[in-house]
């Protein structure tokens, strides 16, 4: 399948352990920036509720849902115990010229 | 207005199950207040000292009240040490199992698994169960046939609210529930909003818990003593008045079938020891609003936000004083209830969202 790499935001434009929203073409993206700087993006929906996990809190390498607390690892999609039971899709992401890019596919 | 008495169908799988649903009041978007994202990220920051120092003193105060209570059995100063025991023992865990299945009392997961643990046990909920039906109530608070921890019923059943005040059904209910799943029986109810893969860990803590109190009743019937059951089991009983005391007060006499938990839920200033007890759940509008943000900084995110809710009661008595009319109204007419009015500088509720538009007075 093929990616097309789509520019989110300036890199600055997410704060350290923090998360925004990104919509796109009718989808929602979650889109990371770790404590250690780096970048990450998964589906912007939680599994279990359809909740924007950009409203959620960044704790290390966990997303909180904002709604029932379900966690999951954003570096991977893995949940992490109930309310979630399914993974969150992960997606590329690159930072070239102080933008941040994810691979939309 | 004029209201016509309606029977309000609270089964997870009747006719208003299915109307909430049709209606689009399950799984519905609720109205929150606008809080700036630095400052909502501030408040939900996890700490462990606060709930490690909270459950340090709850733990360590029902070790004393308990030692103290055995040393003193026999005699009628065991009683006051006792009737403090049974209310850590049968009230505070109520908030505790609480707040840590929302995983926010601790900074550290185990912790937070431990201490759940420990306080579903003395409360008698099932662990898997209650952090299921507890994820619905969040989901559909307050809406009928969704919401499976309606904690009063409209018509509200006075007899059994005050027998709850000692655990009497709660526990019987519970003890009922813990068997029946002992014996691998999921209800139909519990099907609906436990998934399937959870089922067998609802089925394994029963099945240890039933274990724990076989061994507690042998042992007082071997010792020819109730007192390991004063310690294990009966302070649900003896102890639980504080819980149901404000644990009515989060939800009762308001609005069901509505969207927005400024107008479902209460908010109560309350006294320090029962703050303590209840672990500031009594700001109860605040945490169904936001329950990312940890029971200590709740105070802090209520003085964010009253601009935009409804004036708290100021006591627990205060509480009660507009609450228990409003019971005894409904036991001539379920569908009144208590309309809270927004202040002026709050954003207003759409009541269009609504199917139908509830009665008020």
């Amino acid at each position: 399948m093929s990616s097309n790499w789509v520019e989110v935001c300036a890199a600055d434009d997410i704060d350290e352990e923090d998360v925004i929203r990104f919509d796109h073409e009718g989808r929602t993206f979650a889109v990371y920036r770790s404590p250690d700087d780096e970048y990450f993006a998964t589906d912007g929906l939680c599994t279990h509720e359809h909740i924007h996990l950009a409203d959620g809190l960044v704790m290390d390498d966990i997303i909180e849902c904002p709604k029932h607390n379900g966690r999951f690892n954003y570096k991977t999609g893995q949940a992490k115990g109930a309310p979630v039971c399914v993974n969150l899709k992960t997606y590329p992401v690159k930072v070239e010229a102080g933008s941040v890019f994810i691979a939309i596919s | 207005m004029t209201t016509v008495p309606t029977k309000r169908d609270y089964s997870l799988l009747g006719r208003d199950a299915q109307a909430a649903v049709a209606n689009g009041l399950a799984a519905a978007e609720w109205y929150h207040t606008a809080i700036p994202r630095k400052q909502m990220k501030e408040l939900m920051k996890r700490e462990d000292g606060p709930a490690i120092r909270d459950t340090v003193i709850w733990l360590g105060s029902m070790v004393l009240l308990g030692g103290l209570g055995i040393y003193f059995w026999g005699t009628w100063f065991a009683v006051p040490f006792f009737l403090a025991y049974g209310v850590l023992h049968g009230s505070a865990s109520d908030s505790r199992w609480h707040e840590c299945g929302h995983g926010t009392a601790f900074k550290t997961m185990w912790m937070n698994d431990a201490v759940y643990q420990i306080a579903c046990f003395m409360i008698m909920r099932n662990p898997v169960t209650w952090r299921w039906s507890h994820t619905r109530h969040h989901t559909d608070t307050v809406i009928v046939g969704r919401d499976p921890e309606i904690a009063v019923m409209r018509p509200p059943d006075l007899i059994r609210l005050v027998l709850n005040f000692f655990g009497t059904i709660d526990v019987w209910h519970a003890l009922i529930d813990m068997v029946r799943n002992a014996f691998g029986v999921i209800s139909a109810a519990e099907k609906t909003f436990i998934p399937e893969m959870e089922r067998p860990k609802a089925i394994l803590v029963a099945r240890i818990w039933l274990a724990i109190y076989v061994v507690t009743i042998g042992l007082s019937v071997y010792l020819g003593s109730v007192l390991p059951l004063m310690l294990i089991g009966l302070p649900r009983l003896y102890g639980a008045w504080h819980h149901v005391m404000t644990g009515l007060l989060q939800h009762g006499g308001l609005a069901d079938n509505v969207i927005d938990h400024r107008l479902n839920s209460r908010t109560v200033h309350m006294n320090p020891v029962s703050r303590f007890i209840y672990w500031n759940m009594n700001y109860h509008v605040e945490h169904h609003m936001f329950p990312m943000v940890p029971y200590h900084a709740l105070p802090k995110l209520h003085a964010m936000i009253k601009h935009d809710l409804p004036a708290a009661n100021p006591s627990i008595l205060d509480g009660y004083r507009e609450m228990i009319p409003a019971f005894l109204r409904q036991l001539r007419n379920e569908d009144y209830f208590l309309k809270r009015e927004l202040p002026q500088t709050a954003k207003p509720y759409r009541e269009e969202f609504h199917s139908e538009p509830v009665a008020a007075e």
